[in-house]
Parts: C-alpha cells; structure tokens; sequence
C-alpha cells in the first residue's frame, strides 16, 4: 500500500495508532451489537453503555463512588510509598538488613493480598482501614524490592566520589543514592499503582458500602451489565489517567534521566 | 603534606582462594609532587590507589598520610576516576560545589570557589550544563574541579584520561600539567600510558603484575616547558623506550603463547 508522505507523517505521531486501536474495537463493539447476534443483556450496545454511564454520573453515584474508591487507593497507596522508599533504601545499603528481610519479604510477596482480606476483616471490621491497609500490604514489598534491587545499582564510583570529598554515610543515602534513584522509584510507584487500583475493586466486591467495585457487584444482582460496562471503563480511565500523572512528574522531576 | 607506604601488602579472598595482589610496595610523595604509577592490568596500580584513598584496607604494611595512619576515606585525598563520575542529575556547578556543601562550608565560599575552579578549568562558560551534556574531555575537567574543590592534600588520579580519544588526551595531559604547574597540587597519577607519564610526573614507579610490585623507579628531568616538543624529544623517546622494554619484559611472563597450529 503507497500512503502519501503527509499521511505517513501524521500517522507516525506516538498516539495516532494507539487511538486507532482503541476506535476499532468500538467499531466492532457497536457492529456486533447492532447485528443483534448476541443477547443485549450480555453486550449491551456503546450508546447503552454511555447511557447508563450518564444516568449514574447525573445522579451523582459515579462521583461518589469514584472518590470513594480514589480515596483508599490514594490512602493506601500514600502509606506504601512513604514506608517502601526508607526499607528499600535501607536493605539496598545494608548488607545485613537485607540478609534479615529479603527472604521474608520474598515469602510474603507470594500470599496474594486478597487471601489477607478475611484475617484484615475479622481484625478491623468493615470500614475503610480495612481496605487501606490491603493496598498498603499488596503493594508494600513490590515497591520495597524495586527500591532495594533500583539501590544496589548505583554505580560505584558515584559512592566513592562523594567518600574521597567528605560525605558521611547518611548523606551519600540521601545525597547521592536518593537522587540516582529517584527515576526509578518513580516508574515503580507507576507500574505497582495498577497493583494498589486492583485491590481497592476487590476489597470493595468483598465488602463496602459505596466505590466502583461494590457498584459493579450491585449491578450484577440486578443483572445491569450497560453499567458495569460503565463501570470498567471508568475504572480503565481512571487508571490510565493515574500512570499519565506518574509519567508527568517523572519528566518534570527527573530531567537528567530521559 | 606527606604520604608513605612501607611494605604494603593486599590479598583479596581467604584460604585457598586468596588472591595477593600487591606485595610489598613502598614508596613516598612530598608536598608539591607529581608522581606516577606505571604498569599493565593486573599489576594492582589501582588498588594502590584505592588504599590511599581509604575505600580498602591493606593487608599488611601501613600507609602514613603526615604521619597518621589512613582509616577511612577522607577529603584530604581527592580522586578522580577513569569512569565519568559526575553526578548527572547536577549542573557541572552543582557537581564541583558538592564536596563542599557535604562538607558544610558556607553557601558564599561554595559560590565563589566553584566560580573559580570552573574559572581554573575554562569551563565557567558550561556551569549550567548537565554532564550528559558535556564532552568526554570537559566531563573530566569538571570531575578534576570537583575533586580540586573539595580541597584535598594529595590528588589521586586513576586514568583519568583511558577513555578519552587520542587527540583530547593529549591535550589534557598538557592540561593537568599546567594545572599542576600553576596551582602547586600534589598528584598521584595511576596510567598504563608511559608517556602520560613521563610526561608529567617528576618519579615514575614501573609496577609488574601478579602480585602488583615496583619493579622500577625513575626521577625523570626533563624540560617540560613545551609538553608537544617533549613528546618527540631524542631523550624523552630514548627514556620511554627503555622503560617501554622493561615493561613489555615484565608482560611477557604473564602471556603464554598460542600452541602451534
């Protein structure tokens, strides 16, 4: 196939192919909707999806929800982020903290967090700590081993410069090894914020009162798959909008590094 | 300033994977020297260099810096590594003025003396660069001036030009020279380039491999007031050859030969 150069050129923007892919399947959708050859109930059509969606965000429930389930992730996730960076650090640095905790960390990181959700329920009941701490503990020890693993990278020499000009232990973590770092606690933060986006949906199809996951097991009782279309997609959205903002601050903070 | 090793050792690994290194070096620098280390890889030239900076401890053998034993590293002994090692997320300004700030001197000095050391190595002008965006050559000219700024007695120097280009070595090695000539820095100099040298250094000590020794020491006089005209000088030449042979002499006990095809 010859495309003209202008055509070729505007095809090659980054995003150009991606939309397109987004734009086919919903073409598909709607075809295979409209043919009627498979039962509205089970795929309901992209207007119907965009209806329901409408409805519930008019009655303000998508909203709620949507920070309901926002606020645990945020909650959670916050707390796992402030405590994976000083143990990641420290075992990366420290031969022996990393000798105590890298087995148990290792052992820890295969229970799966929601396997935690019935011991988590029966200490702290249904509210929100519950669902704060699943995320915290789901995504503590991916972010803590990629900090640790990001550590013992830091070039040697990097170390050993700042040694032979005076600097004292703490400052070479702080000063040196915290900024080498930084990308990359960064783009593990991003990659294990979908981990953290998973389990606020699964502790909220377990139990809670509001947030998109528990709207989306409502919608299944009552057989309303138009809104847990709407759902999923808000959800996908949500956390696609969440990685473009850890990209965001990854190139606003980390300049050097891209 | 005065720095002696005496009948220092190193061995690397316990029992039977023990590996000795160095063995028995022994050697001075006074203040105002310039001396180089000269040997192959694996004559244990830079783990020479790390003793005296105190990043490993010797086996055996003491190593006195103005008659104190070395304990750790310090800022009284700058380095500057064959790798780039400037930090990169830093401006080369940042980079030179970091000794000083983890040394805590006040925000005014720092200003001024980095102005100066970046003044010292005709780089005032890429201040606000980062060090991905500098040249291989000007990368080490800031890593001098962060080591020269960070005030230390005695400048150690680990090829610090291996992973230069000919032509900007050469012009870097009349650079330290001067720099050397004008700031009256002392300077250990680590190279496997004899000329590099020879060049510069008023002593070089020939180091053979396995274990690292000094086989050989030279004060060199030679008159250096044109390093470009030192370069192809009769004497110069007939001086590097000879440590040139002594040199591939000691090589060849290392390399056996191919076996006949």
């Amino acid at each position: 196939m010859k495309l003209s150069a202008g055509l070729r050129r505007r095809l090659d923007h980054p995003w150009v192919l991606g939309v397109l892919g987004i734009l086919t399947v919903l073409v598909l959708w709607q075809l295979i909707a409209a043919s009627g050859s498979v039962d509205r109930l089970f795929l309901p059509s992209p207007a119907g999806v965009l209806a329901a969606g409408s409805a519930q965000a008019e009655a303000g429930i998508l909203l709620a929800d949507a920070i309901a389930s926002i606020g645990r992730v945020l909650g959670g996730y916050a707390l796992s982020m402030l405590v994976s960076l000083p143990l990641g650090i420290a075992m990366g640095s420290n031969r022996i903290i990393c000798r105590l905790l890298e087995p148990l960390i290792g052992l820890i990181r295969y229970m799966p967090a929601p396997a935690f959700i019935p011991l988590l329920i029966i200490y702290f009941g249904l509210g929100e700590l519950p669902k704060v701490l699943l995320i915290f503990i789901g995504t503590l020890f991916f972010n803590t081993l990629m900090i640790m693993d990001a550590v013992k990278f830091v070039p040697a020499e990097l170390l050993e410069s700042a040694l032979t000009m005076g600097g004292r232990r703490l400052q070479i973590l702080t000063r040196v090894v915290t900024p080498f770092i930084a990308p990359q606690v960064i783009d593990a933060y991003r990659i294990n914020m979908a981990a953290a986006w998973n389990l606020v949906i699964v502790a909220e199809l377990v139990a809670a009162n509001e947030g998109l996951g528990k709207r989306i097991s409502l919608a299944q009782r009552f057989l309303r798959t138009d809104e847990i279309f709407a759902y999923l997609i808000v959800i996908g959205l949500i956390g696609l909008v969440i990685d473009l903002l850890f990209r965001l601050v990854l190139r606003r903070t980390c300049r050097w590094a891209i | 300033m005065h720095l002696s090793l005496t009948a220092v050792c190193k061995t690397f690994g316990q029992g039977r994977a023990a590996k000795q290194v160095l063995d028995t070096i022994s050697f001075e620098i006074n203040s105002g020297e310039f001396v180089a280390l000269v040997g192959s890889s694996g004559s244990g030239k830079s783990t020479v260099m790390r003793l005296i900076a105190g990043l490993d401890r010797p086996t055996s053998g003491t190593i006195l810096m103005d008659g104190r034993p070395i304990t750790g590293p310090g800022h009284d002994r700058g380095m500057v590594f064959q790798k780039y090692s400037l930090y990169p997320w830093l401006t080369a300004a940042d980079n030179v003025a970091f000794g000083m700030t983890l040394q805590g001197l006040p925000a005014r000095e720092v200003r001024e003396r980095t102005g100066y050391f970046l003044e010292v190595v005709g780089l005032q002008d890429a201040a606000g660069r980062l060090p991905r965006e500098l040249s291989g050559g000007m990368q080490q000219r800031v890593a001098i001036a962060r080591a020269l700024a960070a005030d230390p007695k005695v400048m150690l120097l680990d090829e610090p030009f291996g992973a230069l280009d000919l032509q900007i070595r050469e012009s870097m090695q009349e650079f330290l020279y001067q720099l050397w000539n004008r700031t009256g820095l002392t300077a250990l100099l680590i190279t496997h380039d004899l000329e590099e040298a020879l060049l510069m250094a008023q002593r070089v000590h020939i180091m053979a491999p396995h274990p690292g020794r000094i086989v050989r020491t030279v004060e060199t006089e030679l008159d250096r007031s044109d390093l470009g005209a030192l370069r192809v000088d009769r004497r110069f030449l007939e001086v590097r050859e000879d440590l040139a042979r002594c040199l591939r002499g000691l090589s060849q006990e290392a390399v056996t030969p191919l076996p006949p095809v």
